[in-house]
């Protein structure tokens, strides 16, 4: 459960693939356009069901709700091995350290 | 007519009420407009824009040399030469990028004029822009964002600038791919009522202006004269339109203006699984072609953005060599700057060789970097989506399937495109809008200007498409 006042984000379809407009991609048409919100549910919800935020600028909207506290999960990514001689070749050629 | 037909059937009507500008009063000809009334209309002057962009801390940022990459080029020229490079700091701005420069006088203009908010369709910089803006200036402000494909799952560039827009306040809107977004924009302009701090109107590129004029000032007071060319990264027309008239309007005509874009031939950006595939979100072929030869697609009915106008010359570079660059940039000038903004500087490392030692060219922006935006993650995010990372020439890079990062600074190349190319589809585009087949003198004036050609050149251009001009 979550509880009433929490942070969470919600999904909403926009427009379903028969909405859309005309000159789109197949693969684009094929899919309905979707737009996740963040705000502050006004009841006690569940991930799953359909909640009411009210977000930062004051408005309302409804969807259901897909996160509870979303958290930022993009990062610095894996080593790369490909990048990892450009600096020392540089150098090299330059004739410093 | 279903919900987003009807909508956008009354999109002139809200576009109108949340920018406060009418555009049909512009309207001339057949196909043209005024131009340069309209620009004048924003009643800021440059001095304006610069008082205006001070007082929120944007604008006169560094001019730094780039000693070692410079000495690099002259290494792997052919003939030992390459000009002087310089890069313009800008991610010493407020939200770390140029785009503050364009964010700064709408949103002046929106607080002026008493909207409560400001609102804004990007997946780029500028949604940070506006963002930071209407933080300093108490309004309320939503981003809409193209951000993930169908799966829910978005570039690492793109979350980032989502993160970067809520840092200061502002609500943002995801949408799955798809050019209704705009739809789900001008909804928001409806429900809200919030000012339209559109990329394309007139406070949004005027207030590049200044940069351009910094670049030339920068260079005089220092050097003695104007840089021989300034290098800008080309999207949608703005940054390369706002800088051109900047350089104009400090007197310096005499420098080329260079667009560079990377080149993504082949995807389609509307096309829900080539969206991350790709791994450049702006600063593409993508916008760069279609906004040149049809600048009046944006969220605004005219767009200020006119690069034709203003460019000499037009270049595209490869992912690869992008990434290349921005490693190179971080290893030995100590700068770690994010890629997207790195475009320009690829293509001025190429064309600096083309160039004598004592001349001077200019690399006009840089970007932050940070978690998402930066090489690493880039990188790992295309091997994640299947495509192949790989150490090589970049002239075997094909957009979508690999990216192949330069194995020597001797393969980073650029490809020039012929302007007259895109001369040429901008009067086919322009001629497309006309019923019949006449036109007015007055429209042949405006493609001239438009296209930066003389009228015997557009004659011959209206001729093979069977226009005849009363």
């Amino acid at each position: 459960m979550i509880k009433k006042g929490t942070y969470i984000e919600v999904e909403e379809i926009v427009l379903y693939p028969n909405e859309r407009a005309s000159h789109l991609p197949e693969d684009t048409k094929a899919v309905p356009l979707k737009v996740w919100r963040r705000g502050f549910c006004q009841n006690d919800c569940k991930v799953g069901e359909e909640a009411e935020i009210i977000t930062v600028t004051g408005r309302s909207a409804k969807g259901i709700v897909t996160l509870e506290k979303p958290k930022y999960t993009h990062d610095f990514g894996e080593y790369v091995e490909e990048i990892e001689n450009i600096g020392k070749q540089a150098r090299d050629i330059l004739g410093v350290i | 007519m279903n919900k987003y037909e009807e909508l956008m059937a009354r999109k002139n009507e809200i576009m109108k009420k949340s920018i406060g500008i009418d555009y049909s009063k512009y309207e001339k000809g057949k196909l043209s407009f005024d131009y340069e009334e309209m620009m004048k209309d924003t009643g800021y002057t440059l001095s304006d824009v610069i008082r205006i962009q001070s007082d929120t801390g944007v604008g006169d940022t560094p001019l730094l040399e780039l000693r070692n990459i410079t000495k690099l080029a002259r290494k792997v020229s052919k003939n030992g030469k390459a000009a002087r490079i310089f890069i313009k700091d800008e991610s010493a701005n407020p939200s770390g990028s140029f785009k503050d420069r364009r964010a700064t006088l709408s949103v002046y203009d929106a607080k002026t004029k008493g909207y409560k908010g400001v609102a804004s369709a990007t997946s780029g910089n500028y949604g940070a822009a506006v963002a930071s803006q209407a933080a300093m200036r108490g309004l309320h402000c939503i981003i809409v964002q193209e951000a993930y494909d169908s799966r829910k799952i978005g570039q690492p560039e793109i979350l980032e600038k989502g993160r970067k827009c809520e840092a200061f306040g502002a609500e943002v809107l995801r949408l799955t791919v798809g050019p209704e977004l705009f739809y789900t924009y001008l909804k928001v302009l409806e429900d809200t009522g919030y000012y339209n701090a559109s990329l394309y109107s007139t406070y949004g590129v005027s207030g590049v202006e200044s940069l351009g004029y910094e670049i030339a000032i920068n260079c005089r007071e220092r050097f003695g004269k104007n840089p021989d060319a300034v290098v800008v990264t080309h999207a949608g027309g703005g940054n390369v339109t706002g800088t051109g008239r900047g350089l104009i309007k400090a007197g310096a005509s005499d420098t080329k203006l260079i667009g560079a874009s990377v080149n993504l031939k082949g995807l389609h950006m509307a096309s829900d699984n080539d969206f991350n595939k790709k791994s450049f979100t702006t600063g593409h072929t993508g916008f760069g072609i279609p906004f040149m030869t049809n600048p009046d697609r944006s969220d605004v009915p005219r767009s200020a953005a006119r690069p034709l106008r203003y460019l000499d010359r037009y270049v595209t570079v490869t992912q690869g060599e992008v990434f290349y660059t921005t490693e190179l940039l971080a290893q030995i000038e100590g700068l770690e700057r994010g890629p997207a903004g790195n475009t320009s500087l690829a293509a001025a490392f190429a064309i600096s060789q083309e160039m004598e030692d004592d001349q001077i060219v200019v690399v006009q922006e840089t970007e932050y970097t940070g978690a998402g935006k930066h090489i690493l993650p880039q990188l790992t995010f295309a091997k994640k989506n299947g495509i192949d990372v790989t150490l090589g020439d970049p002239k075997d890079e094909i957009p979508g399937k690999n990216i192949v990062i330069p194995d020597h600074p001797s393969k980073i190349y650029i490809e020039n495109h012929d302007l007259n190319d895109y001369r040429k589809s901008y009067v086919k585009n322009a001629a497309m809008k006309i019923s019949g087949n006449e036109i007015l003198k007055t429209d042949l004036d405006f493609l001239s200007e438009e296209t930066k050609q003389n009228k015997e050149q557009i004659s011959r251009i209206l001729q093979e498409l069977n226009i005849v001009v009363r």
